[in-house]
């Protein structure tokens, strides 16, 4: 017997890991199924049950009273009753103000991605050439508006572009009459593209900083032009990043509130905005539900589906 | 590679894009006029006035107390769940997990913070809990969003972690809960930092979520923002972004010169 065994264990300090472990045991969990089920609980009652009531009650009609909604299943003399109604979505396709509100969100979404893409591509390249002192200051002004509030920075471009603001005044001093920039299409675009900049620059950036310069040079050896080789080396291989920044932009710029509303017209229709005011301003939850169920058929399932494709062949290359 | 003029003017305009507005919302923060675009002269009234307006104090604060309890949920259950999926291959349900706590992701924020009013009146009507709306609701309602951003940071540090260091640590005898507070812990808690600045972030933010789930009298700071704003120019607004962007600014330096300073240490170790 060696000491060691019999010695009197030493005083230990209580860790973290004992009082949690000692309180798995005493309610017979295991630590993996804990692991487990407190985020799926949580992401099942407060994610997926919501959207399941979204739908149930898309499917009622608007009612004065609380709640605003006729119930989905009512109980008389003892038979339950089950009454869903599908107004809600006859009107979504009638009405050509849903539709057309679907069709422009997309196009201004569209247009948006493409004017980012052009301004964000060049800037993702320069910061990608830039020498190495450089680049991470670079990186960081990019990174630093992102972390400063979004709804500010919307207001600071309203400060910009409204009759008498920066821009115009600055017109003004070259003689130049006012423009209208406030409630129109454009400033949703640059509204858009202002705010979503850093998403479309960041994915951009990493795959250009990963591209090899001796393509660029043996491609410059064989006698190609500088914009030849862009065409036909950086640009085909700089794909991935166009994609993940398009994205990035596009998804969050389709369901968009705060900038259509700020920035925005009385003509600038957007989804996001239509479903707030049918909820907010016509307190008409059930049509604001088949609005957001028709959202996510049309817009978010697809979309997710398209990244799970994508991840899959960058998973396949990464393999190979 | 000389790539000539196009690149350097390109990346000035695309940053003097970026940052015109916001430095405009700075200077004309200083201005005395309540005209937010006219200059007149220098003064920091409006900070002033921001400092005594009790509804914007009040916004603020509530705001705050939101995002720190909504970040620290979310820390926890993204950490979990990232663990989860990245250390436990195979369980029924993994897919459904997954897709699951990325899925808030590509959600829109009408529909987010819609569902999960619905979902609270529904909850309320026959479990008569939560109690009305206010500071709870968007606790939660911030807490579920956060989190699916905390899964994406913890994940991608947990993937590049080296498996060796906590298969040694269970050689020895260690259970699977002390390798996870001892060894796994420390080497991702700069991912655990970040992933919990961003939620903070993200919840201090949000409008959209809020303005759905919150009740009357719960206003945060963002929804106190928007009307303001909507009704017109109010140069208090341009004081407090100043404030916000100030702090977010000497934030973000301090981070970048730390991680500068750090990383010539371990080129020479």
């Amino acid at each position: 017997m060696s000491s060691f065994d019999t010695e009197a264990p030493a005083p230990r300090r209580r860790r973290p890991w004992t009082v949690v472990e000692r309180g798995l045991t005493a309610i017979g969990l295991s630590g993996k199924a804990l692991v487990i089920a407190a985020p799926a609980i949580w992401l099942t009652v407060f994610f997926l049950v919501p959207l399941a009531v979204v739908f149930g009650i898309s499917l009622t009609v608007k009612q004065f009273g609380r709640p605003p909604y006729t119930p989905l299943l009512t109980n008389e003399e003892g038979t339950v009753q089950l009454t869903l109604h599908l107004n809600n979505y006859i009107r979504l396709f009638t009405d050509g103000l849903y539709i057309s509100a679907y069709l422009s969100s997309i196009r201004i979404a569209l247009i948006s991605t493409i004017i980012a893409l052009c301004i964000g591509y060049p800037m993702a390249y320069a910061i990608a050439r830039a020498p190495d002192q450089w680049r991470n200051i670079l990186l960081m002004l990019v990174i630093l508006p992102f972390w400063t509030s979004f709804l500010l920075r919307v207001y600071a471009l309203t400060g910009f572009m409204r009759g008498n603001g920066v821009i115009n005044q600055f017109l003004g001093l070259f003689g130049i009459e006012p423009l209208v920039m406030m409630q129109t299409d454009f400033a949703v675009y640059v509204g858009i593209v202002y705010s979503y900049l850093p998403f479309m620059i960041l994915p951009l950036y990493t795959n250009l900083v990963k591209l090899d310069g001796a393509l660029l040079e043996a491609s410059a050896d064989l006698g190609a032009r500088p914009l030849r080789t862009f065409l036909s080396i950086t640009l085909p291989l700089s794909m991935p990043g166009i994609i993940a920044g398009s994205m990035l932009v596009f998804i969050p710029a389709i369901g968009e509130f705060v900038i259509p509303s700020l920035l925005g017209g009385p003509s600038t229709l957007m989804i996001g905005r239509v479903l707030w005011d049918e909820f907010f301003a016509n307190t008409n939850w059930p049509r604001a539900s088949a609005v957001a169920v028709a959202m996510l058929v049309v817009v978010v399932i697809p979309i997710m589906l398209l990244q799970r494709a994508q991840d899959a062949v960058q998973d396949r290359e990464r393999a190979k | 590679m000389r790539r000539g003029w196009f690149l350097p003017i390109a990346a000035s305009l695309g940053f003097g894009f970026l940052y015109a507005p916001i430095v405009s919302l700075v200077v004309f923060s200083f201005n005395e006029s309540s005209l937010v675009t006219v200059w007149s002269g220098f003064s920091t009234k409006w900070y002033g006035e921001l400092l005594a307006d009790p509804q914007m104090l009040g916004a603020a604060w509530l705001s705050v107390q939101v995002a720190f309890a909504a970040a620290s949920i979310a820390l926890v259950l993204g950490t979990l769940c990232a663990v989860a999926l990245v250390r436990f291959r195979k369980f029924r349900g993994r897919t459904v997990l997954a897709g699951t706590a990325s899925a808030p992701l590509v959600m829109p924020d009408v529909i987010t913070g819609l569902a999960l009013l619905l979902l609270f009146v529904a909850m309320e009507a026959s479990l008569g809990w939560p109690a009305g709306r206010g500071l709870l609701t968007i606790i939660i309602a911030h807490s579920t969003f956060c989190t699916a951003y905390v899964v994406v940071v913890v994940q991608s540090r947990l993937s590049d972690l080296d498996l060796s260091l906590e298969e040694a640590a269970m050689d020895l005898g260690a259970t699977p809960i002390r390798v996870f507070f001892d060894i796994t812990l420390p080497i991702i808690a700069p991912a655990l930092v970040s992933g919990w600045l961003l939620a903070f972030t993200l919840s201090l933010d949000d409008l959209v979520i809020a303005s759905f789930v919150s009740g009357p009298g719960s206003s945060t700071l963002p929804m106190v923002i928007f009307s303001k704003v909507r009704l017109g120019v109010s140069p208090d607004v341009n004081a407090l972004a100043t404030i916000i962007i100030g702090i977010v600014a000497i934030g973000v330096l301090g981070a970048t010169v730390l991680q500068l300073r750090a990383r010539p240490k371990k080129a020479k170790a």
